[in-house]
């Protein structure tokens, strides 16, 4: 008798706190969270469609050489049971309109065509949208969206750290004009509607992004926001400069509102956000302090250094509270140009927005990705248990977020 | 009873060499870690973890503790601006040349970073290094 009481307590305890665990993430009051997947490879970008099946793009192909999953929960459960996939070539990029779904790999952008079902019916003969755009190892992810207009948007990353002649060098000067912004360092605009593209059909919508992995409509103010990664190694590049502790906060991960023809200003200048001023980069004659030309785009917010921002998602849902709406959630990855110090990020942040514009404050709305005790601090990125990507919103208003170190999906819902 | 003694003494000097060479080797690897400290450590990390899909591991890595210290010489040296595939996986970032390392200095982190973590290789001295810079120039000079 005691003992089938405690094993009933115990499996209760054990049930309660399964429950209770939000699959190990912190969030506010009243959301809770669970895995979706689990192991589903390096998922990058994910999108949702209006029946509730996700779509998970992987950098690399997965044991069975996919790319491209497709992950159903046709029993409700809030996990995912019927797992599939296709395509063979690894990417970041991935994005549902109506029944078409746009993936990219590091050169190209290509459309498939879905059933009823939101099943791919042309799974080995996509339609070619863009392709020949660079890819030179570093910042190579196509990261893409959506105007309301049909327009794609691709962010092109800059192969490079700071246009330096030679990439990374101690002391090394910047080459003046940066040749890379011809067709990199930015965001290339697209007609969605027509095949076969590449440079020559498109137009560079806005320079200076160093890499841009997360972007996103702002459907309310009907413009395009991208999150820039800043530039690397200020301290090991020019130590008489910047010590390792500004190395560690310096220059912040900016969050731009973008119009046509905007500049962010890299290689030239870099967003200090201790002293909230656009600084020359040291390779183009900076020291920390003079500032950089006005013109230059200031950002809607800044964040900490090197956190590496890898999904933007406006969030127009209904489940949950209101102050969310048409706001938006930015994941970071976390980071590895802090060390020495320790490193910060793996988490997801909120921005508030009123009438369309960033009010200028953030939040961390969900932590606990890397997966340490007691807030304890990751020293090396590799221990990170889960690195946050890729961000979408489902039909009942939850999110999901992929992490592509694990392959997991974590979905965070409301109740009230 | 000379004999002895001089037997004596030349134990006593083995000795003073032996110690004498533990402790120049672990100063070595200590220089090697201040070495690795400043000119690795933000990149391959505290740990030698590397970071995923950009900067390649050291720790653990098939190549780092392999024996063709000759290419490991050479990219401390010189850098390395390819995608490298390392036991299965792929890493994306540029590494920064060190052509001011001396051989002695390139010894002693290659010294650090193979017996560090879980690396269990065997130390790397100066004429290893040496010799591979100089069959390093021979093979790119061809």
């Amino acid at each position: 008798m005691k003992k089938g009481i405690y094993l009933l307590l115990s499996i209760s305890i054990h049930f309660l706190a399964n429950a209770q665990d939000n699959a190990g993430l912190t969030l506010p009051n009243g959301f809770k969270a669970n895995l979706f997947a689990e192991n589903i490879g390096s998922a990058r970008h994910i999108a949702i469609s209006k029946n509730g099946v996700v779509f998970a793009k992987l950098n690399r192909a997965d044991k069975q050489g996919r790319t491209i999953i497709r992950l159903a929960d046709e029993n409700k459960d809030g996990v995912s049971d019927n797992i599939t996939g296709w395509a063979n070539y690894g990417g970041t990029g991935i994005y549902l309109t109506g029944n078409a779904l746009y993936a990219s790999s590091n050169e190209a952008v290509f459309k498939y065509q879905l059933n009823g079902n939101d099943e791919v019916v042309n799974p080995l003969n996509p339609i070619t949208v863009v392709s020949g755009l660079i890819s030179r190892r570093q910042h190579e992810s196509k990261s893409i969206t959506f105007d309301k207009a049909n327009n794609i948007y691709v962010n092109i990353g800059a192969y490079s750290n700071a246009c330096q002649e030679k990439d990374r060098t101690p002391g090394g000067k910047g080459m003046m004009p940066c040749p890379i912004l011809d067709s990199a360092g930015g965001i290339w605009k697209f007609d969605a509607s027509k095949e076969n593209q590449t440079y020559g059909d498109g137009k560079r919508y806005a320079t200076g992004l160093r890499n841009v992995i997360g972007l996103d409509w702002n459907p309310q103010a009907n413009k395009l926001y991208v999150a820039q990664h800043g530039r690397d190694q200020l301290n090991t590049f020019f130590p008489s400069l910047y010590t390792d502790a500004q190395n560690a906060e310096l220059p912040a991960e900016t969050f731009y509102e973008i119009n046509e023809g905007d500049n962010a200003g890299w290689p030239y200048v870099y967003y200090d956000n201790v002293q909230q001023k656009k600084i020359v980069s040291p390779e183009y004659g900076g020291d920390g302090k003079k500032e950089g030309a006005s013109d230059i785009k200031n950002p809607a917010v800044a964040f900490p250094a090197h956190m590496a921002p890898m999904g933007v998602l406006f969030y127009t849902g209904n489940q949950f509270p209101a102050k969310y709406k048409n706001g938006a959630f930015i994941t970071f990855h976390g980071s590895w140009n802090r060390a020495p110090l320790p490193q910060e990020g793996f988490f997801v942040a909120f921005v508030p927005f009123k009438n369309g514009k960033a009010t200028g404050e953030w939040e961390i709305f969900a932590n606990g990705f890397a997966g340490t005790i007691d807030g304890a601090k990751i020293t090396s990125t590799r221990n990170a248990k889960a690195r946050p990507c890729g961000l979408a919103q489902g039909p009942d208003g939850s999110i999901y977020v992929s992490d592509d170190s694990k392959g997991s999906i974590f979905k965070i819902s409301y109740q009230k | 009873m000379g004999n002895s003694k001089i037997r004596c003494s030349l134990f006593g000097a083995i000795i003073m060499l032996l110690f004498v060479s533990i402790k120049t080797q672990a100063q070595n690897v200590e220089n090697g870690k201040k070495i690795y400290q400043t000119k690795c450590l933000v990149c391959h990390q505290s740990d030698g973890g590397g970071v995923p899909n950009m900067n390649a591991p050291l720790d653990g890595a098939s190549n780092v503790v392999g024996n063709d210290i000759a290419r490991l010489v050479k990219i401390i040296k010189n850098g390395f601006n390819e995608r490298v595939e390392l036991d299965g996986l792929y890493y994306s970032n540029s590494m920064t040349a060190n052509p001011d390392l001396t051989p002695a200095q390139i010894s002693d982190v290659l010294s650090y970073i193979r017996t560090s973590w879980s690396n269990k290789a065997t130390k790397v001295t100066t004429v290893q290094v040496q010799q591979a810079i100089k069959g390093n120039q021979k093979t790119s000079a061809k």
